[in-house]
């Protein structure tokens, strides 16, 4: 199968991140390339040998240009595919193409975004520019948004598996107890399944602690060949499978509630790792919502349909649980700037690399990354792995 | 004859929105496959046709999902949103006028109607049996 010939071929060889929570008196191009420089210094490469870049970005639709411009390099492969939270996912198959064929060495996949303190543009009025230059005109005169469209996923999920809000809840716990082990993450106050569910009540039946923060936060990581990749300073990290998916844009377009894209995106990822998920040592999964990881953790395999509450139940997903999930803490409670995906690539990294402290998962060889965007209508899988994987 | 109007003239989304000030609900019948589609386009996403056809559907339907957005009085108040799965197939988003937010649920029967929002037409459903 053409799919084995990209198995194993490009490594993750660097990462860096900036600006993680407040970053104030920065721009998002400042945090970004922040985080870059630290990518690039990591895998002990120059900014000069950068001849590949993906990027994207929320606010600006050629974001591309100005980050070379900024960058000052002279990329020979450009990616800059927006599929929402998930496109730093999504953007490593283009760059293992890229890279097998030749046509570049070293691919930079970056993003940053100050959504928190961004004196030019808050988070509202983003949305509501967002509004205009990304409308959903079927749905928009309802007065929908971001909330209402996750919340009718988790109540038609709720409604048809008896899932309910305590185990919505249990994901936002399991979350905080995992950032209250990772001296980055935003939030790390405690915060119980009653604290969860006396939560101000956003969109029924998501709670204000059911939902993601809204941070700043930048992140970068480089692809390179697996031959040049084991000559560089860091343990490399592999590439062994990586799909996307796309079924809708707005909610209302989405055929079931209940089932992602994320199961097809999952099967080719896995299909090409040659992997299934009980292969698999820790998650890293896109939490903008509570309902996400369950249905993130049963669309991937990692339980059956339905039962992805009972899964996360009794601290299921938690430190010392069934499945090491959302490491870093998740959007939930370590990083959020609207796009988050680039922050569970970066966290599978470092588990795999063993430099994840007092929340490093012990013995960690294998790990799936899975971005999510749009509204739970782009989904992209990663299976990354460690020598011994391959 | 495949491809018989739907490129020529105005858009299905003008014509749609213009059928709706006339107080016309119409969603969009497949002469090819004999699907129904919603939201307006110029192909069929059942099979890939342009040979689309407007037609009248009953206007009943029956909630698939909904959810209140929780907002405080001086913001607009609680405001129900809702999946309808349309009786000939398609889903549309809309909200369930009548009862409070809270009271529309899961699998209910509903019944659509236009009424004017913010100086604009739009659909909307009642819970079925029920004077609007």
């Amino acid at each position: 199968m053409m799919n084995n010939n990209l198995r194993g071929s490009v490594a993750i060889v660097g990462v860096g991140q900036a600006g993680i929570g407040e970053a104030h008196g920065r721009t998002d191009m400042e945090i970004m390339v922040e985080a870059a420089q630290k990518a690039v210094s990591d895998a002990g490469l120059s900014m000069r040998d950068i001849d590949g870049i993906a990027t994207a970005s929320v606010g600006a639709s050629m974001w591309a240009l100005p980050t070379v411009e900024y960058l000052g390099i002279r990329p020979k492969f450009i990616d800059s595919t927006m599929l929402g939270g998930c496109s730093f996912v999504s953007h490593m198959l283009p760059a293992m193409m890229a890279l097998n064929a030749g046509l570049c060495d070293n691919v930079l996949v970056c993003y940053g975004a100050n959504a928190r303190t961004s004196p030019t543009m808050t988070f509202a009025q983003q949305e509501s520019r967002r509004a205009q230059f990304d409308p959903h005109p079927y749905e928009t005169p309802y007065q929908s948004n971001i909330v209402t469209s996750y919340a009718l996923a988790a109540a038609r999920h709720m409604h048809q598996y008896g899932t309910t809000r305590r185990d919505l809840a249990e994901v936002a716990v399991a979350a905080r107890k995992w950032a209250q082990l990772n001296p980055e993450a935003f939030m790390r106050d405690p915060l119980t399944i009653e604290e969860v569910l006396a939560a101000r009540l956003i969109a029924d039946p998501l709670s204000l602690r059911d939902c993601c923060m809204v941070s700043d936060g930048a992140g970068a990581y480089v692809l390179t060949r697996a031959d040049r990749a084991k000559h560089l300073k860091q343990k490399p990290v592999y590439v062994l499978g990586n799909a996307s998916a796309v079924w809708h844009r707005q909610i209302s377009s989405m055929p079931d509630l209940t089932v992602t894209a994320a199961q097809e995106s999952g099967e080719r990822a896995f299909a090409m790792a040659g992997m299934q998920p009980s292969d698999i040592d820790v998650v890293e999964l896109y939490d903008a919502f509570t309902i996400n990881t369950i249905l993130f953790l049963e669309d991937l395999g990692f339980c059956k349909k339905g039962e992805g509450g009972a899964f996360v139940a009794n601290g299921g997903i938690a430190p010392g649980g069934r499945l090491p999930v959302n490491t870093n803490g998740g959007g939930l409670s370590c990083v959020h700037p609207g796009m988050y995906g680039m922050f569970i690539t970066i966290e599978a990294v470092r588990q795999l690399r063993g430099e994840g402290g007092a929340r490093q998962v012990a013995g960690a060889e294998t790990a799936v990354v899975h971005g999510n965007g749009g509204l739970l209508s782009a989904q992209a899988t990663a299976i990354l792995g460690t020598e011994a994987a391959l | 004859m495949t491809n018989a109007t739907i490129f020529e003239g105005d858009g299905p989304e003008k014509v749609y929105h213009e059928l709706l000030k006339q107080g016309k609900f119409r969603i969009q019948r497949c002469g090819a496959c004999g699907g129904h589609i919603f939201f307006p386009r110029v192909i069929c996403t059942l099979c890939g046709s342009a040979d689309l056809a407007w037609i009248a559907p009953s206007g009943r339907g029956t909630v698939y999902s909904t959810t209140v957005l929780r907002r405080k009085p001086e913001s607009g108040g609680n405001l129900n949103l809702v999946l309808v799965d349309l009786e000939e197939g398609p889903r549309m988003m809309s909200r369930v006028e009548g009862i409070s937010a809270e009271e529309v649920k899961i699998g209910m029967a509903v019944e659509a109607s236009i009424i004017e929002d913010k100086g604009a037409p739009l659909v909307v459903f009642h819970p079925a049996g029920e004077a609007k």
